[in-house]
């Protein structure tokens, strides 16, 4: 097997199909095998991965946005700023400079091109990122602080602050809007968690549209599988997405996700099924890895003769 | 035409750019504002096809073209955050309407029918 790292985003179109609970169990196993993993909690308004994996934090630091502020004496309300603006962020009416926070992306430009020098950016902490290991997997997680909005910076943050590990397993928050996006950006495949209902089926066709757009591979594992109809089996045909896992509808799993404990250990009886999953997803992934990107299979003896 | 009330100028979202057109119940994204002139009693419309298309903001936009163009109120379907926002700063009025068309809303106006909106009606779409 190749040694190429390998980041899988696990994403569900909506909360509630069981996504931390696959991804944790994912985290272990592929850990089994000998590799190094991090889990990376990307669900920052309401992280829980922590909850299964009980790490140790060794470190916290602060997720910012870089924001322009008005120096109000200085501004003449020439709106420069404005019309610079790639993204809207700035309004200026009667000679009022207003910024929205929530559009600006701290390009810079305005600062730059303020002809008054009215404009300076300034860091404002928007959450947390903490750092740690727990169950023999290295943990990170970012913490929207309440009332922010900026999911997507501290999404950004935990992504930056990932280490070089084998396999990285992103946690995603649910949905298909811009922080799932961010999450799921450059990752290298995409676990689509969903239950065969009605819901569940209309969910994942929205999160198959995302993850099409961003032009990512990707596949379905099927939670509660015996518990809807089989509509969401024949959809995955006709489309022709694998599903690399199914878990049945089993009351066991509930009560252990309730007392915080990870599905394999608490229920040995799984860990086969996601050692299985695992190989079917690992090969999966490596083969829709883009040619060159791949390299050659480690092999010492020609690195070390040539 | 008599002076509206305090305002000179006054401005309706708009689908078409005849005062009889239907109007548009958006702010941001509607296609045409036609702006009533109470001096002359004339009916402006100036196209909003710049920021009906932007990817984000195009409320922030909108208001700011209606401010630029001296607009001291609109009548419009609904309005978010943002454009409420700028539109307050700049001391605009915001009246919600939802007649036909564009005059029938001056018209509702000028009879002191609509009420003034005091916060946004609908949700931006964050990031
Ligand atoms: S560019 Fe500078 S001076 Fe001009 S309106 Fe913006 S902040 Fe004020
Ligand atoms: S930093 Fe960039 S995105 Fe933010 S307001 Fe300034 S120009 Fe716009």
């Amino acid at each position: 097997m190749m040694d190429r790292p390998l980041k899988i985003a696990v994403a569900s179109g909506k909360g509630g199909t069981g996504k931390t609970t696959v991804a944790v169990s994912l985290a272990l196993t592929a850990a089994a095998t000998g590799k190094t993993v991090q889990y990376l909690d990307c669900d920052v308004e309401e992280p829980n991965g922590h909850i299964f994996l009980k790490p140790q934090i060794h470190s916290r630091f602060p997720a910012t946005v870089r924001l322009p502020e008005v120096i109000e004496k200085k501004c003449n309300g020439c709106g420069v700023c404005a019309d610079i603006c790639a993204y809207n962020a700035i309004a200026v009416v009667k000679e009022k400079v207003l910024i929205f926070p929530e559009l600006c992306r701290g390009c810079g430009a305005c600062s730059l091109f303020c002809p008054q020098g009215a404009l300076v950016e300034i860091s404002r902490p928007v959450g947390t990122v903490e750092i740690g290991a727990g169950a023999g997997v290295a943990f990170i997680r970012g913490v929207l602080s309440i009332g922010q909005i900026m999911s997507p910076a501290v999404i950004a943050a935990v992504k930056d602050a990932a280490g070089d590990q084998e396999i990285t397993l992103l946690d995603c928050p649910p949905g298909t809007s811009c922080p799932v996006i961010e999450a799921v950006r450059d990752a290298d495949a995409v676990l689509l968690v969903t239950e065969p209902t009605p819901f569940g089926l209309h969910d994942l066709t929205l999160a198959v549209e995302m993850t099409r757009a961003l032009e990512k591979p990707f596949c379905v594992v099927l939670n509660r599988f015996d518990l809807g109809d089989d509509k969401t089996v024949a959809y995955c045909r006709e489309e022709n997405i694998p599903i690399v896992l199914s878990i049945a509808d089993d009351r066991r799993i509930a009560e252990t996700y309730a007392r915080g404990e990870i599905l394999i250990e608490a229920l040995p009886s799984y860990a086969p099924v996601f050692t299985d999953a695992w190989e079917r997803i690992w090969t999966w992934c490596i083969g829709r890895m883009p040619e060159k990107e791949v390299p050659a299979p480690a092999n010492r003896e020609r690195t070390a003769t040539s | 035409m008599r002076r509206i009330g305090k305002v000179m100028k006054i401005a309706v979202t708009s689908t078409g750019k005849e005062s009889a057109s239907a109007m548009d119940a958006r702010f941001g994204r509607t296609r045409w504002f036609m702006v009533a002139d109470a001096e002359t009693g004339a009916w402006e419309a100036h196209a909003n096809e710049q920021n009906m298309n932007a990817v984000q903001g195009a409320g922030i936009q909108a208001a700011q073209l209606l401010v630029n163009l001296g607009v001291e109120a609109v009548i419009t379907g609904h309005v978010g955050p943002k454009a409420f926002r700028t539109l307050k700063a700049a001391g605009v009025s915001i009246y919600l309407s939802e007649a036909a068309t564009v005059e029938e809303a001056l018209r509702l106006f000028r009879e002191n029918r609509l009420s003034r909106v005091d916060q946004a009606d609908v949700e931006g779409h964050w990031s």
